[in-house]
């Protein structure tokens, strides 16, 4: 493919591809964590969960040869870690800030160990759907190739945002969520709900971080995650807790995080270290701006023991 | 669901402890199918615990529960509500971000996996249409005022089919005129003998205009009991006190009157952010005892936030002694201005820091000469705790016992203990007598004419027009976040004040 110059076409392009791409963990995790802090609590290991999915999920990827198997293992994997996270948080005077802190710190750690004799191997990559096949421009046909776990994520906002409103079980998360006495005086057994919240937000985590290792940047090492887990969850309170607008905060992070390679593919070299904190400037900046000193936090779960 | 037609609840020898504390001893009521039934008895005496024990709520530690005449076990909430057993609770226990549909629905047991909101939409309001009271069904519950989600309660049992109602303190949050509305719907669905009704109540004038027959326990033993009308009022109190009740004569003594705190107007927005609260102007005088009157929703609750600092103002001053006051702790210090906020538990208390952490709150930091003081004195805290638990009568198991472990009353009796103590200038008060007993009720009253006998300036904010009438010198009414009417006590006329408070004045 010859490269054809399409001048400063080049920067929107480039970043609608780059947010395709960098986005989809943000997704996950944010999805993932959407749930569990809608049913009460905050699941912050999820940072281990991602890093421990991109491990295992390179790894059974691998061994099988199939990139399929390898999601799964992932998500089975970061079902155990939730599973795990929400068991330890049912007992009590245990803080679930601080085990989230901690079965952080055991995913790296034991993913690290585990994921050692996969450094070098290569193993098979997830399938992109190519979208761009109307055009001749190789950029567009390079941005427009996505990944089904993208399209997924997509679906999965999509129909999270469906059960919040219209199904028993979204509603039962939404009732934990918001007050554990109601949900008492109902008969629901809150930890049951959070166990399985933090179990599946965990699953998905997972296979966000098989997205890291089995498509971009699509090879397994220790630096393979910056950050990205805690990144998603703080994009969870800049969502407001709404699906929808995880997946929208997702992709806009990972858009501005393509700002400053865009740029530089069209020539400006001045301050780029300093676009790689747009991702995180641009968060900021939009939390503040929607944020306000008057009314309390629009749509938290009140049992959440951030906003308590 | 079960089916059609009251039923009735026995429960015999119900004991329960916690830990070493008994709040339930030995105690056996009977109420038949198709009766109004009374639980009277002072803060504390154990009538909450033991409809929870009915409920499945708490496990009882011993004593059997009969449904329709045949023994039960009641295990858990879940158990009594397929038995046709319903509850509202003391403190609301609807979800505050859930609509008031999502609410209904989701309480279903048979709530279905996937829900149709359409058809659940109309059979809502084909639902809503049989009943006595209507209540917005699109609207978070968290914006409905306390007299809609009180009936929302009762809906939300009547909606899950359940025939034995138990309500805890029904009406505390309700003005006179919606309590008798709820109330005479209830009382109706217990003569058409589709219901039975268990209600706990402070208030002497509901029991005796509603219910049956009453049972009343003091200090977790019943210690009396009977029909409505047999029992006099007198007896009824005496029994639940232990002995005559004091009829306490308040005395308003002369009292030398100058401004302490002017609001000048103010501004700021009220609580769903959509309307405005001004204030143009409020003086308050040393010595005497400001009454503000108004239906709640109506910027008593946001004038309150303003002037304990908790919400901001964004136009207008306040003052104090000339001196601009912006609510901090240090100015509130320096000026002895107290508060006793509504909901204390939430508004003014550490929930889960012990009764005696809490009643140290105004002086675990500062030594005895008021100076600021780096290490707590614990002997100090100590004999604050003892002493304000003695002359203020909490009952607590406890000065380590957390704070929220308390019954609704004690808390109450606890904080204006703590807010009480020393020289006060200025004390602000909200509703104080909200779900207090009637004794409680009246200490609560005295304590407050002898602050302002001392020469406090008191604002004393409620819903209880008769409470004002009955304290205050003065009385503003507030009516769509303004103050909309002023008159002096001597001149003052309930149905003009009704109908100020109204918003047709
Ligand atoms: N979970 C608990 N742990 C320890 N003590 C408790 C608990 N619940 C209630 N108590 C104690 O049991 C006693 C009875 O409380 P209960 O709430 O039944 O009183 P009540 O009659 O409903 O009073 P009120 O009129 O103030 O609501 C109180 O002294 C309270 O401190
Ligand atoms: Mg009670």
């Amino acid at each position: 493919m010859e490269t054809v110059d399409i001048g400063l076409w080049g920067v929107p392009l480039a970043i609608l591809g780059g947010a395709i791409r960098v986005s989809t963990p943000f997704i996950f995790v944010s999805l993932g964590e959407c749930l569990t802090e809608r049913s009460g609590r905050i699941n912050l290991g999820l940072e281990g969960t991602l890093v421990f999915g991109a491990m295992s999920g390179y790894a059974v990827a691998y061994e099988t040869n199939s990139a399929f198997f390898g999601v799964l293992a992932a998500a089975f994997a970061g079902l155990l870690f939730g599973l795990v996270h929400g068991w330890i948080c049912k007992f009590k005077g245990v803080n679930d800030i601080a085990i989230g802190i901690a079965m952080m710190l055991l995913g790296m750690g034991l993913a690290f160990f585990f994921g050692k004799p996969y450094v070098q191997p290569v193993a098979p990559d997830l399938p992109a759907i190519s979208f761009g096949w109307w055009s001749s421009i190789p950029q567009v046909q390079a941005a427009l190739q996505v990944n089904v776990l993208f399209l997924l994520g997509g679906l999965l906002a999509v129909f999270m945002t469906w059960m919040f409103r219209a199904t028993r079980v979204g509603l039962i998360v939404r009732v934990v969520g918001d007050s554990t006495d109601a949900a008492r005086a109902m008969g629901l057994d809150p930890d049951l709900v959070r166990l399985l919240a933090t179990g599946v937000g965990g699953a998905l985590a997972g296979i966000g971080g098989a997205y890291l290792s089995l498509y971009y940047p699509g090879s397994w090492n220790e630096g393979i995650s910056s950050g990205q887990g805690l990144m998603a969850i703080a994009l969870v309170i800049f969502a407001r807790w709404s699906p929808a607008n995880c997946f929208w905060a997702a992709l806009l992070f990972g858009g501005a995080g393509a700002l400053g390679p865009a740029l530089q593919s069209v020539g400006v070299t001045q301050g780029y270290y300093l676009f790689f904190a747009a991702p995180y400037v641009l968060t900021l900046a939009l939390l503040i701006l929607t944020s306000s000193t008057e009314r309390s936090m629009q749509g938290a779960p009140l049992e959440l023991s951030l906003t308590k | 669901m079960s089916g059609a037609g009251a039923i009735s609840v026995e429960a015999l020898h119900m004991t329960m402890r916690f830990g070493d504390f008994t709040a339930l001893d030995d105690v056996s009521i009977d109420i038949p199918a198709g009766s109004f039934h009374a639980l009277l008895g002072e803060n504390g005496a154990g009538k909450s615990t033991l409809v929870k024990c009915i409920m499945g709520f708490y496990r009882a530690t011993s004593g059997e529960l009969m449904v329709n005449s045949s023994q039960v076990k009641m295990t858990d909430p879940r158990v009594a509500q397929q038995l046709g057993l319903g509850m509202v609770y003391q403190h609301f226990t609807l979800v505050p971000s859930l609509t008031a549909a999502e609410n209904l629905v989701i309480s279903r047991a048979d709530a279905p996996a996937v829900i149709n909101w359409r058809a659940e939409h109309r059979r809502l309001t084909e639902f809503m249409a049989q009943m006595p009271f209507k209540v917005p069904l699109d609207q978070p519950v968290s914006r409905l005022a306390a007299g809609e989600k009180q009936k929302l309660e009762i809906l939300k049992q009547l909606y899950l089919g359940n025939r034995f109602l138990i309500l805890d303190e029904p009406t505390s949050v309700l003005t006179p005129a919606e309590a008798d509305e709820v109330l005479g719907h209830v009382r109706g669905l217990t003569e058409a003998g589709q219901i039975t009704v268990l209600m706990i109540s402070h208030k002497f004038r509901e029991v005796t205009a509603f219910a049956d027959a009453v049972t009343i326990l003091r200090r977790g033993r019943r210690v009396g009991g009977g029909k409505v009308g047999e029992i006099s009022v007198e007896e009824m109190s005496e029994t639940m006190m232990g002995k005559a009740p004091e009829t306490s004569e308040r005395r308003r003594a002369a009292t030398r009157q100058h401004p302490v705190l002017a609001l000048k107007a103010l501004r700021a927005k009220d609580r769903s952010g959509l309307k405005s609260i001004e204030i143009e102007n409020i003086t308050l005088k040393s010595g005497e005892i400001l009454g503000v009157a108004g239906i709640s929703g109506n910027g008593q609750m946001e004038l309150m936030e303003i002037l304990t600092g908790q919400r901001h103002v964004s136009a207008g001053e306040i003052t104090v002694k000339g001196d601009a006051f912006r609510a901090t702790r240090a100015e509130a210090r320096r000026h002895k201005i107290r508060y006793l906020p509504e909901e204390p538990l939430h508004n003014a208390c550490a929930p889960r820091m012990s009764v005696a952490e809490n009643l140290a709150f105004r002086i675990f930091d500062a030594d005895k000469g008021g100076r600021p003081s780096f290490w707590q004195d614990r002997r100090a805290m100590a004999k604050n705790a003892s002493d304000l638990i003695e002359t203020f009568k909490v009952k607590t198991s406890s000065p380590a016992a957390r704070i929220a472990s308390l019954s609704g009353g004690n808390v109450q009796r606890a904080v204006l203990g703590r807010e009480l103590t020393g020289d006060v200038d200025v004390l602000i008060v909200s509703n104080p007598c909200f779900g207090l007993d009637f004794a409680a009720v009246n200490s609560v009253r005295d304590r407050i004419m002898a602050a302002r006998n001392k020469g406090t300036a008191v604002l004393l904010i409620s819903e209880d027009l008769d409470e004002i009438m009955e304290l205050a010198d003065r009385i503003i009414v507030m009516s769509e976040g303004r103050v909309s009417f002023e008159t002096p006590i001597a001149a003052a006329n309930i149905v003009e004040i009704g109908q100020h408070m109204a918003g047709h004045g």
